[in-house]
């Protein structure tokens, strides 16, 4: 089989915004969620996470790795496309459009979000806490990147998972795939609104 | 009382000279088309400046919407020009070479590379022997249906025009080719290289490159279910590259 290496590449990547890293997002929303619950529980969730035998190499394999590879494979695609909403004003075109702006959103609040709460409190100074979530949220534009990295990160991984389902070829008539887009959209609100919830409570 | 009709056009004597724009009052007849509209500037070809210039540079052939050279970028969007009315058009009219191929003469462009797409993909079914082979076998009219509405592809460009994926920075060899391979690997004849072709939508700048924009689908004129057939053959390529791997 004579098969180069960019129809592997580009089904890893879209592979793997679904598997690992839609599922670490949503767990990662329903451990934040810990926080509605109450200041005990939250703090009882970070430390079960920090507790999590091979924490390191389940980091590396799970979470950074195929970030970095999404990331990294992702900028390259954006810079391969040639948007044309202006001409071409359809739906599918502007969530086309708006796939490779949140992704650009997402990596920079990924990596400013992963870069303090991961690295600098969590690892260095492992101050890690809810007091510490509390008043950095409680800055209103701390709160306010937040809200949009979250919306950016969701709406990505929403249309995403829709893109997904055609790419990999679950999807194929046109009934399908609206049914699938209509999937995806109650996927956003849901994973919007308990974002939404767990940010509040630190307020 | 006769009324004109202005044209813009985006012109450009060759391809390494800079591209200019030069308006046009046509005047109104019922009925008419862009082509009609060309006809008329290459009879008189005066620009609204009363400057006498070059007549405009266009291609066409059929004139009833089924050979796609008279393709261009009308109002922002590709189409062809025979079956663009006037009556139907806001004005005033711009007229633009399609973007995605190399440039000839002002509206002209070189489509060679949808019929070297065509060729990559193997989009044919090899029939011919040295010997009368018999006749093929039967095809149900349920195929027969599906197969028609993708024949009518006239490698016009519409859908390589509204492809963000389709530019000079990436490889992707576009919708059409994609939906020509659907048509053969639906005949049962055809089928016999099915195997072929899709390893040849694997390769770079095939059907992997789709980013499921699909404006294809809304730019075709003539309605062929190009991503159903992407869809079909993600499927199929899927499929085909696990079932590859695990068996190598």
């Amino acid at each position: 089989m004579t098969v180069t290496h960019t129809f592997f590449w580009r089904k890893l990547h879209s592979l793997s915004g679904i598997l690992p890293l839609g599922i670490f997002l949503m767990v990662h929303l329903f451990i934040n969620s810990m926080a509605t619950l109450g200041i005990e529980d939250f703090n009882r969730g970070v430390a079960l996470l920090h507790s999590i035998p091979y924490l390191w190499f389940l980091e590396l394999v799970v979470i950074f790795i195929p970030i970095i590879y999404h990331a990294l494979y992702g900028v390259w695609l954006v810079y391969l496309t040639k948007n044309n909403t202006l001409n071409y004003r359809y739906f599918r075109n502007w969530l086309f459009y708006l796939q490779r702006v949140t992704a650009i959103i997402t990596l920079l609040f990924v990596i400013w979000h992963v870069a303090v709460l991961r690295f600098s409190e969590g690892f260095i100074n492992s101050n890690l806490d809810f007091e510490f979530v509390r008043t950095a949220l409680n800055e209103p534009v701390i709160l306010i990147l937040y809200l949009f990295g979250m919306l950016a990160s969701f709406g990505h991984f929403a249309n995403g998972l829709w893109s997904f389902l055609v790419s990999w070829g679950v999807t194929v008539g046109e009934q399908a795939q609206r049914t699938a887009a209509y999937a995806c959209f109650a996927v956003f609100i849901i994973l919007t609104a308990v974002g939404i919830n767990a940010l509040l409570a630190f307020i | 009382m006769s009324k004109d009709v202005k044209f813009v056009i985006k012109r450009r004597a060759n391809p390494q000279s800079a591209p200019y724009i030069e308006e046009f009052l046509i005047p109104y007849f019922p009925k008419m088309n862009v082509v009609a509209a060309l006809m008329e500037i290459q009879k008189n070809p005066v620009n609204t400046k009363g400057e006498r210039t070059t007549p405009v540079a266009w291609d066409c052939n059929c004139l009833e919407e089924v050979c796609g050279a008279c393709t261009m970028v009308i109002n922002g969007q590709a189409r062809q020009a025979c079956s663009a009315l006037v009556d139907q058009l806001t004005q005033p009219i711009y007229l633009a070479p399609l973007t995605k191929f190399p440039l000839v003469q002002d509206l002209v462009v070189d489509r060679k590379v949808m019929f070297d797409n065509l060729r990559k993909v193997k989009a044919w079914i090899e029939i011919d022997g040295t010997h009368d082979m018999g006749p093929g076998p039967r095809v149900s009219p349920k195929v027969q249906e599906q197969a028609y509405a993708l024949s009518k592809c006239m490698t016009c460009g519409c859908c390589m025009e509204a492809c963000p994926n389709v530019n000079s920075k990436s490889k992707f060899i576009g919708p059409a080719p994609i939906a020509q391979v659907d048509l053969m690997n639906s005949h049962p004849t055809g089928a016999l290289q099915r195997e072929r072709r899709l390893e040849a939508l694997m390769n770079e700048g095939g059907i992997a490159d789709c980013g499921n924009a699909q404006n294809c689908i809304k730019a075709c004129p003539k309605e062929i279910p190009l991503t159903r057939s992407i869809a079909r053959l993600n499927r199929a390529t899927t499929f085909f590259g696990i079932k590859g791997w695990l068996n190598k």
